[in-house]
């Protein structure tokens, strides 16, 4: 029975509710206000990516940890 | 714990990763692919096993894979970049082949460094234009079939982010002054009493960026190729023919997000690092 290989599964599964979540909300906000203002649509979504790229960012410090359970176990 | 936690922690996770490069074992594989290694191998053909190197003081300084790649991405950036700049010479429209690299050129220095540092910002460009295209070159090598991303070593990423530290700390040090600089890392007009507590949130807060910044990169890089290898090798896994229309599908789509991935993670890289640099030049934004 390998605990760590189940703590890493759980762990990402938070990992992806949380990331899910963050840019789930970043793009709901950017889809309203592209509808709002269609002429500022490449600036939204210049910064939607970025802010996208910055929530992934922190995911992916998660990823690594649960890829140390991984190999440990 | 005597000794520096984050350097622990650095080891740490280079020894988890490569404890399982074991090439035949039933996962090993995908990160005996993604990690560095003293084989360059192609892989119907056989493999190159590179030369050792004698030890110079107890190191091992043997070129790796990624190293190899390293330099094929420095020479390609020499040569790419010589040219581009010999071709101003004779007049200031560039031609085809120079006019791509203007694009993206111009576009680092008018949407990455002017917007962010504002004053000063030709002192900078330089760098932020190596690293963007540093970190492209390498991401997109990593594509190519045969090669690997130099970008998925948390050595190549942890030094990359380390420049970026040194040039935000000797860039803010040269135009605050150097007893300037610290004072104005603490915002204006703080009461006294939090004091005790903005400093080390700041002192943190600076140390915490580069990190961020070669976490996100090496992450990034690391996860895509995984992702790729873990749907090719789903095939053997379920030692089925039926599985691979799928499989492959899946994992072209993935490849194409990866290049888009690479994109955008040397953009963030660059935006990042010039917006550090930017604070610390113009403290009082």
């Amino acid at each position: 029975m390998n605990l760590a290989h189940l703590a890493a599964g759980i762990g990402a599964g938070l990992i992806i509710i949380g990331g899910g979540l963050g840019i789930g909300k970043l793009a709901s906000s950017a889809m309203e206000a592209s509808g709002r203002q269609p002429e500022a649509a490449g600036a939204i979504r210049t910064s939607m990516i970025i802010a996208a790229a910055l929530i992934e960012g922190i995911a992916f410090f998660g990823l690594i940890i649960c890829f140390m359970l991984v190999s440990k176990g | 714990m005597k000794g520096n936690t984050v350097l622990d922690t650095l080891k740490v996770t280079s020894d988890t990763l490569h404890n399982t490069v074991d090439k035949n074992s039933d996962n090993g594989w995908i990160l005996h692919h993604v990690m560095d290694g003293k084989t360059i191998d192609f892989a119907p053909f056989g493999e190159f096993r590179i030369p050792q190197i004698p030890t110079i003081f107890g190191l091992d300084i043997t070129p790796t894979k990624h190293v190899f790649f390293m330099w094929i991405s420095a020479i390609l950036l020499i040569v790419i970049m010589t040219y581009v700049a010999r071709g101003y010479k004779k007049s200031l429209i560039p031609r085809k082949f120079s006019n791509f690299f203007e694009i993206m050129i111009v576009f680092v220095r008018d949407e990455i460094a002017r917007p962010t540092i504002g004053h000063g910002y030709e002192k900078f460009t330089p760098y932020l234009l190596t690293a963007f295209f540093f970190i492209l070159f390498g991401n997109f090598l990593g594509l190519l079939p045969y090669s690997s991303t130099f970008t998925s070593n948390l050595g190549v990423t942890a030094t990359l982010a380390g420049f970026t530290f040194i040039m935000t700390q000797f860039g803010g040090m040269r135009q605050n002054g150097i007893i300037g600089y610290w004072k104005g890392l603490v915002p204006h007009g703080v009461p006294l009493w939090m004091l005790p507590l903005m400093i080390p949130v700041e002192i943190l807060g600076l140390l915490t960026k580069p990190f961020a910044l070669a976490i996100r990169l090496f992450a990034n890089m690391i996860a895509g190729h995984t992702v790729i290898l873990a749907l090719l090798g789903l095939i053997f896994f379920m030692k089925s023919i039926f599985v691979a229309p799928v499989s492959i599908g899946f994992a072209l789509f993935i490849n194409l997000l990866e290049m888009l991935v690479s994109l955008i993670q040397a953009y963030i890289f660059t935006m990042l690092s010039s917006l550090f640099i930017g604070m610390a030049v113009n403290q009082d934004h």
